[in-house]
Formats: C-alpha cells, structure tokens, sequence
C-alpha cells in the first residue's frame, strides 16, 4: 500500500476527468452531449488552469473528437475523448478506424439512451452498439471504478495497442455524487509509465499508414511477405482474446499499489453457495446486490455475477462462476431487436458446452432512464423461480419490465 | 529568388511510377507541393484519388511520413497531428492535409470549416477535379453545371459548382490561393509561402481529369491553361486580406481579355449535352467573377 487514503466526494464525471488528469493525458478532443458536457467543462478547466499540460480541441462534432485523438495519437501522444448516445454512435466509423489502427485510446462513454424519440437519461444501448468495433469495454459499477478503470485503461490500451472504452451509467453515477478514493500522482506515475507509441509518424522515417490494403498478403520492395487484411483482422481478434491476461494483471498490480484489486473480469457476490445468479453491468450490478440481500433473507442461495468487461467477453471465467446455478437471471438495459439483451446472448453463449443445465431468464429493464427498483429484480427472480418448476431452461424472448 | 524549372529542388519526394491515370495532373501537382514542403512535413489525407497514387501495402509512392484517415476528418485529423505535435514539442514540420473535391466541398467541409475557425496551424490543399473521380465520376458540389457524371448522365449537372476558395476566405484565415497542376511554379511558390504562415492556410488546386473529364490524356496541361485562360480557374491568393492575381491570371488581367469559355467546355466529353443556355449561365458566372476579381486585385 503506497499511502493513506484521500477521499473526495465526486460524481461519476469529475471522477472521469480526475482519471483523465492523474493519466497525464496530452491531446483531449470532444463534442459536448448530455450527460458526458461535466467531464469536458472540468478538463478544460484543468487545462485552461495550467493544472494538466495538455492539448484541448474544442471539436465540432464527435466525429472529429476521434479523429484528432486518433491522428494525435499516430505522432505519440496520449489521447482521450469522452461521449453519450448519439455522439457515440456518431462515431461509429472512427471507433472502427482507432481499432483497426491498433491505437491505443481511451474514450469514456456516459451511458445514456439514444432516439428517436430524444431521450437523456441512462441505458447502455449506445455502448453495446458498439461491441463490434474491436474496441475493450469496461462498465463501472460506481464512481470509484470510474476513475480506477480510467487509470488502467491506458495501461491496458497501451501495452497491447488496442482502444479501451470506459462506461459509466449517466445520471446515475455521472451527476450522483459519492466518495471516491482519488490516488495521489506519484503514484499514479508509477503505475502507468509514459505512453510509448508503437506506430509514428516522423519525417526522419517516413512511414505510410493504413494505406489500401489488399485481402491476400502481398510482398514488399524487399520482396518480404507482409500482411494481408484479413492478417490484419486475425491480429486485432487475437489481441482480444489475449487481452484477458493483460487487463487481469493490471488490475492485479493496481490492487497491489492502491488497495482496491481489478484482478477479476466479473464482481462476484457470493456466487459461493448461490444455486440462483443474478447477472448485470454497471450500476445495475449494485442494485442487483441489494435485490440478492432481499432474496437472501427470503431464504434463496442468491448471489451477484457483476459484469465489467464485456468486450472481450470472459467466456470461461463466467461459465466456472455460473457451474453450480440452477438459474441465472440476466437484467439487461439493452436489446438487441429481435433477439434479446446483449449481455443474456453472451451468458448463453458461455455456458454452451460447458456442461451447465441453468435456466436462464432475461429481463430487459431501466431503458431511457426507466427507474429500476431493486423491488422489480426480487420479482423478477422469484417469477424466474416459477419457472424453474416447470422446467423450460429457455424462453425464445426476454421479458420487459414496463407497463406493457 | 523567383523559382523557376531550373532552380527548383531536384529532390524528389514521390517516386517515380505510382497507380494514377495516365496524364493525371494531381500526380503533377502533388510532386510539386511535395517538393515545396522539402520533406518537413506529415501528411494526411482522406479516401480520394491520392490514396490512390498512394499505393497499397505494403509498398507506397511516397517518401514523407502519412496517415490515412477517414472521408470526412481529413482537418480533424490535421488538428490531431498539430496538437500531438504542440504537446510534444515537435517544431518546424508542416501539417499537410489533402483532399480531393468531394473530401472538401462536400463531405469534409464541416471538420475543414471548425478547424479553420480554430485557427488551426496546418495547411489544407483541395484538389480539385470536379467530382468523385476515385469512384468512378459521381457529381460534386464542385461538378460545373451541365457537366455529365455517373450520377448526372443523361442531362447533366442542373447546378454549378461552389466556390470552395471564396468559402475558405470567408473565415478569416491568414491565406487563401487558388493553383492549378499547369502551372507548377505557381502552384510551388504559393505552398511555399503558406508553408511560412501560421494559422489555417487553404490552396485550391484545378487538377484537370482525363478519364473523368473526357479529354485525351495528352491534353492535361492545355485543358489546364484553357481553364485560366478562359476564366473558368483565376489564379490568386489572398494574403491577410490582400487580392493578387498571380501567373496567368496577372497577365491575362494586365492585357485583358478572357477567352470565350465555350473554347474549354468543347474539348471535354463531360458537356457533350450542355445547351446554349447553360453555357450562356456559366460565362456570365465567370465574367461576374473575373470582374470581382478585376475589382479586388492590388496588381491588375
């Protein structure tokens, strides 16, 4: 333990900026977007008051925000952005071009719902839309995740080059403030070492990047075979699927420095003796806790599977931890029309082959903002329970908790 | 010292052999900005025509440090090189960022527009050949009235073209110039000389299209001078607000005659349908414009 505690009372997006700041973070670019606006007024303020030694680019839309940060990038520096919903999505194609470009930003995406018609307030339609960018996600469950994930996230981003997005639920964690334990800078320069680009661009060696790139690999002017797209495409999943180690060990070596240990892809709560697994992302998984507390002294084995990192998706991790249920409920505030909650697909597709005969519920809940009750997840299990007797391990669609 | 083809730089910075069109006068034009920037630069350019000369990897025409970007971010991209460069300490490298008509006029004006406002310290090139030559010759917002493309083919183009330079001018940047592939010391002297300015810098270059425009690819260079010497391009720039006709524009204006617009429209495929009243609408547009120009120069 490097020190004694300094805790400050944040919201979700002072503690981002905070994050931001201890990170030495040198180029920021953003487009301001509800509920994200916080996190870009206080960097600017940190900047324009000579606190953080660093580049702000008031851009004109979000668009732009990833393309200073990606070019930015390109020349050594670190970069990061921040966003909501439509800005988000706005971004789509810089979130594939930064991916493929193998560098390594960090964006924080503030949860927020995304129209027609215009909504503000908090659901992770905007993030999970975005799962298939090649991109890292990780989901706060409060505010003191928010600035410890931010942290790591470039040091994860920046030892296998490969974008980290940081979620928080908007509302709920980015305007809810809470104490959060702010680590002190020269520890935080210890931790995460100053970035060392992989690619530059320098006229001493010119080098030309992301040029047309052919699908079959192709021989150089020396006559060296070099990659084709689909190499290149085969690196960046690779680099996924490895990516486990490397975000597991940085959590692991932030525990050692500050006392709070991201050694695991998942929140377990008491998934020891749970035959009945309550599964969620973000600051659902807290008021998923609370719904366990609540089932638990109903006299139900209920525990909490906390989802953090949803891209890349810890398939085993979360079949070992799911081995002895007997029903998983999955709450997502998310859906993917005509299927299901993103997160109850990958539940599923964990399990399969993996020997366990859970019955899995999805619920969809606490879209646009939609307020959700820990009330609503007691009765969401218990239902589930019902279910459980009869016997159907599967229904073809999720369940909503509206008035529909 | 006046450049000229003897004391240019023999350094070259493409190399010779790239994948553009025969007779193509952005091939032309981009050897000679290259040359003016002597190497000290990063450049950046969006899907166009000049990804094109680029090459494809793993083996490229160019020998000065570039970034691919996306369609629309070419001046974002710019803005990102400029601040990692700033927050580094990197000095004396200019910022190039490139685009053809369709990355300027239509999809990247928004980023070109914002990074200008800014006062961002890079230069913006357009090359201008009047649609979207890389695709396969779809309209522009810079395609001239009456011009056929792939998406005006039977009746031609129903409006003209903006005026992108005049767009450009209008935020206030330090420098403005417009050049054309067929004349290179002009075209060189001008990145020269924006290359020692700081803040937003815009050249529009006329690069005239073989395949696009329907000439032979052997009459680049006289399609070129047609243009100024009908008043279809009028080479300027406009330096803290100061107007100068340059080239052959200045000695157009100094004797004093444009020739009749309908001698360029003739030699390209692109206007085989243009009617007598288009082409009436596009020289009393050229006129209106050679007066304004007339007007404005400090030189003529």
């Amino acid at each position: 333990m490097a020190r004694k505690a300094s805790i400050w009372i944040l919201d979700g997006n002072r503690a981002a900026a905070q994050g931001v700041k201890l990170s030495r973070v040198q180029v920021i670019a953003a487009y301001p977007i509800t509920p994200q606006s916080p996190v870009t007024e206080k960097l600017s303020e940190f900047v324009e008051g000579k606190e953080l030694d660093a580049q702000y680019i008031a851009v004109e839309s979000e668009h732009s925000a990833l393309a200073v940060c990606t070019s930015a990038s390109m020349v050594g520096a670190r970069t990061f952005t921040a966003t909501s919903s439509h800005g988000l999505a706005y971004m789509h194609e810089m979130l594939h071009w930064a991916a493929g470009a193998r560098l390594p930003l960090v964006l924080a995406c503030v949860n927020r719902a995304i129209g027609a018609p215009w909504n503000v307030l908090n659901d992770q339609q905007d993030s999970i839309s975005q799962r298939d960018t090649g991109w890292i996600q990780i989901y706060a469950r409060n505010n003191q995740e928010i600035i410890d994930s931010i942290i790591q996230a470039y040091k994860i981003a920046e030892s296998i080059y490969v974008p980290v997005m940081v979620c928080y639920d908007g509302y709920v964690l980015s305007h809810t403030e809470m104490p959060v334990d702010v680590p002190a800078q020269e520890d935080v320069d210890r931790f995460l070492p100053p970035y060392k680009p992989h690619t530059i661009l320098d006229p001493a060696n010119p080098k030309n990047y992301n040029l047309v790139t052919l699908a079959n690999p192709r021989v150089n002017a020396e006559g060296v075979l070099c990659h084709g797209y689909m190499e290149l495409r085969y690196l960046l999943q690779e680099a996924l699927q490895n990516s486990r180690e490397t975000i597991t060990t940085v959590g692991r070596e932030f525990g050692e420095l500050f006392g709070r240990s991201y050694a695991n892809m998942f929140w377990e709560n008491r998934l020891d003796d749970a035959d009945v697994v309550i599964v969620a992302m973000g600051s659902l998984a807290m008021e998923a806790m609370v719904a366990a507390d609540i089932l638990r002294e109903a006299g139900h084995k209920v525990g909490v599977l906390g989802l953090r990192v949803f891209r890349p998706f810890p398939k085993a991790d979360v079949a070992k931890a799911l081995k002895k249920s007997r029903l998983v409920v999955v709450f997502d505030k998310n859906i993917s029309y005509g299927l299901e909650g993103a997160t109850c697909s990958e539940i599923k597709s964990a399990l399969y082959g993996n020997s366990v005969r859970a019955v899995i519920r999805n619920f969809i809940v606490g879209l646009g903002g939609r307020d959700v009750k820990a009330r609503e997840l007691v009765d969401a299990v218990n239902k589930s329970l019902l279910s459980l007797k009869e016997g159907d391990l599967n229904e073809e669609y999720p369940e909503w908790i509206c008035a529909i | 010292m006046k450049i000229n083809a003897v004391n240019m730089t023999e350094k070259e910075y493409l190399l010779p052999g790239n994948r553009t069109c025969p007779g193509c006068a952005l091939s032309l034009a981009y050897r000679h900005i290259l040359k003016a920037l002597e190497g000290q630069v990063i450049v950046t350019v969006p899907a166009s025509c000049l990804t094109v000369l680029h090459g494809m990897y793993p083996v490229t025409s160019v020998t000065v440090p570039c970034v691919n970007t996306p369609f629309a971010t070419t001046a974002a991209s710019a803005t990102g090189l400029v601040a990692g460069l700033k927050v580094l300490g990197k000095e004396g490298l200019t910022v190039l960022a490139i685009a053809g008509d369709g990355g300027t006029h239509d999809i990247g004006i928004q980023a070109l527009s914002a990074a200008a406002e800014r006062q961002t310290d890079f230069l913006y090139i357009c090359y201008d050949n009047e649609g979207y030559m890389n695709t396969g010759n779809q309209r522009s917002g810079s395609t001239p009235l009456g011009a056929i493309s792939g998406t005006t083919p039977i009746l031609g183009k129903q409006q003209n073209q903006k005026d992108i330079t005049a767009i450009m001018e209008a935020h206030g940047i330090p420098y403005v110039a417009t050049a054309n592939a067929s004349y290179p010391l002009d075209l060189y002297e001008k990145v020269r000389k924006a290359r020692t300015i700081r803040g937003t810098k815009f050249i529009h270059v006329f690069v005239p299209c073989s395949p696009g425009w329907g000439f032979p690819f052997s009459d680049t260079i006289k399609i070129g001078k047609l243009a100024v010497e009908t008043g279809w391009v009028i080479l300027y720039e406009v330096e803290d607000g100061v107007f100068r006709l340059t080239a052959a524009s200045e000695s157009i204006a100094k004797r004093g005659s444009l020739r009749p617009l309908r001698e360029y429209l003739m030699e390209q495929g692109r206007f085989k349908n243009i009617t007598e009243e288009q082409i009436n609408e596009l020289q009393g547009w050229v006129n209106t414009r050679w007066k304004r120009c007339l007007d404005r120069a400090v030189n003529n």
